[in-house]
């Protein structure tokens, strides 16, 4: 059907040269995806950027404007200042989690084995499984009375019989309990990753090591890592801006309690914006999100020209 | 040096099978726990002196019948089914030709447009989801499942364009020369040389979409309110948990029901998405 279609247009071909003139082509292939990019990400993009420094609310027909009034308030609030510890504190401890897990796993995984397949499976559940789903069960494993890691650490007597740990409602818990969960989610995604990047290497580099009798410690440290930095980077960037930037995990399980403790920017803009109907709050708030992507953003620039140059 | 390496080789072993055992317990028990949980009878599960992990009576489908006939999980199942169709039939129309552009016909300027794209992946939905919120008030689409297919592609589109453009990048482009010899124009040799030669990067490309609106959580709590139009990512985890109650035999029989289907999908296809996705960041 293509063909006949092709064949109809092709006698009035002499005028119309684009289909085989690239700069032309190119923009056309190109201009539907950027036009849809540009309306639905730039343009909202600017509209939070407006909302930040107006005082719309969900109501409200007309704004005002408030210079950086929505940013002061933000500052002065101690609930913002916890929320922005919360977000460093859980990225940074479970994307460190991540790395090492993930790359600890790759090793483990590099080499085939019967079951391979199966094990790379179940280790891909918890990245391709819906995460509010995923973070449902856990939920369910956290739970005050029929928690199972609260049956199983009493059954090993690691605490005593009337040891009920809350692991959602105290403080420190919530904390270690949300960042585990992230921790399950994203590890899967840098296994792969860096499991992909170790298969690049070339197996003479191995080799030369192991004639030249470097151990496992020497051989990880001068060898396989700096030559998987660039993937382990990638997997980083990527685990950076999906923790920094969710709310699924918190919403689910915590919902910033207890006490905000677990309260992070991204749940705070939600509970402001839109639960609290504060637009204008919400958006300032999501906006302090930024500085740590344009980070994350030059970085993956810096890198992409690295490997560009090799 | 020979006699110590023969006493590691079987230390080394064992340590790796215990680290992946490790893992695999870590990653998998949660669906173990959802799998068991949503076939036990409700007196089985909270019975405290019972042995949580295994089932102390007989497994029922009383909780899938319970998530079938009480809830609208049919419903919500058909509704991110219907989002998923168009948003992955925008998405390819969209990003098949940017990402081919992108990797053939840009020529210098072509490699910063890329990353261009690519970081407007980065933006999140929670810095945009704010004026969306409005945007979608504005256009009349609350509590429409219109709304989601006009916002999704927003990360689509970015994602895909990525991915694809790796895939284009690796067919060897003497292919695309031949056929414009043989008289192919250049539109020509994309449509028909270049796209079916990508066709599993394509069909990949369609799977992580599907998988990515599955996901999506933030857009869908914020533009739909009535529980019929919800999505499955969204309708169980506030529907079922909101009330005092937690139903957790349906829960857990949602997920399930949910996870698995697209965790066996998304397996046939990480090579090819892990390829795709390092490709762009890492060779050029």
């Amino acid at each position: 059907m293509d063909a006949i279609a092709l064949d109809r247009v092709r006698p009035r071909r002499a005028a119309p040269r684009w289909r085989d003139d690239p700069q032309a082509l190119a923009r056309a292939l190109l201009a539907p995806a950027i036009l849809y990019i540009g309306l639905l990400v730039g343009f909202p993009f600017l509209l939070a950027l407006y909302y930040s420094v107006s005082d719309a609310t969900v109501g409200a027909r007309v704004f005002h404007f408030v210079g950086l009034e929505n940013f002061r308030s933000a500052i002065e609030n101690p609930t913002f200042w916890q929320a922005l510890r919360n977000s460093i504190v859980f990225t940074v401890v479970s994307q460190a989690l991540v790395v090492v897990l993930g790359k600890a796993a790759a090793m483990a995984l590099y080499r085939p084995f019967r079951g391979r397949a199966l094990v790379r499976f179940l280790i891909l559940l918890p990245w391709v499984a819906p995460i509010s789903l995923g973070a449902i069960g856990w939920l369910w494993i956290f739970d005050p009375v029929y928690s199972i890691l609260d049956w199983v650490a009493r059954a090993l007597h690691l605490i005593g019989p009337d040891a009920w740990p809350i692991w959602l409602g105290q403080p420190h818990l919530a904390m270690a309990s949300v960042i585990l969960v992230n921790v399950w989610r994203l590890a899967p995604l840098a296994t792969v990753i860096i499991l992909a990047g170790m298969s690049a290497i070339p197996q003479d580099i191995h080799d030369a090591a192991a004639i030249d009798g470097a151990g496992f410690w020497r051989h990880l440290i001068r060898i396989n890592l700096p030559l998987l930095m660039p993937v382990m980077l990638v997997a980083l960037l990527f685990g950076v801006v999906f923790t920094f930037t969710d709310m699924i995990v918190i919403f689910v399980l915590t919902r910033g309690g207890p006490y905000d403790t677990t309260q992070v920017l991204a749940s705070l803009a939600f509970f402001t914006g839109v639960q609290g109907g504060d637009l204008a709050g919400g958006a300032a708030i999501a906006l302090f999100l930024f500085p740590v992507l344009a980070a994350v953003a030059i970085g993956a620039l810096t890198l992409a020209r690295r490997a560009e140059v090799v | 040096m020979r006699a110590a390496r023969r006493l590691r080789r079987p230390l080394a072993a064992g340590g790796r099978f215990a680290l992946l055992a490790a893992f695999v317990a870590f990653c998998a028990f949660p669906f173990y726990w959802m799998l068991i949980t949503a076939f036990k009878s409700t007196t089985d599960l909270i019975e405290v002196s019972h042995n949580p992990l295994v089932f102390n009576a007989p497994p029922t489908l009383a909780h899938v019948r319970q998530l079938f006939v009480e809830t609208q999980f049919g419903q919500w199942l058909l509704n991110t089914l219907a989002v998923g169709v168009a948003v992955v039939a925008i998405t390819l129309v969209l990003a098949v030709p940017a990402g081919y552009a992108l990797a053939r016909l840009a020529g210098r300027g072509g490699h910063r447009l890329a990353i261009g794209i690519f970081l407007t992946y980065l933006v999140p939905p929670t810095i945009l989801f704010i004026p969306f919120a409005r945007i979608i008030a504005v256009l009349g689409l609350q509590d429409s499942l219109w709304s989601l297919v006009l916002v999704y592609p927003s990360f689509t589109v970015p994602f895909c364009t990525w991915l694809l453009m790796g895939f284009f990048k690796a067919i060897p482009p003497e292919l695309e020369e031949a056929a414009m010899i043989d008289g192919l124009s250049r539109l020509g040799a994309f449509v028909r040389v270049a796209v079916p030669v990508a066709i599993s990067g394509v069909l990949a490309t369609v799977i992580f979409t599907l998988t990515l609106v599955m996901q999506e959580f933030v857009y869908g709590l914020t533009f739909i309110t009535s529980s019929s139009a919800y999505t499955v990512a969204v309708g169980v985890p506030t529907f079922l948990v909101r009330g005092d109650v937690y139903f957790w035999g349906a829960i857990m029989a949602a997920c399930l029901i949910v996870s698995l289907p697209i965790a066996a999908l998304f397996t046939l296809f990480i090579d090819r998405f892990v390829a795709g996705f390092t490709v762009g960041a890492v060779k050029q």
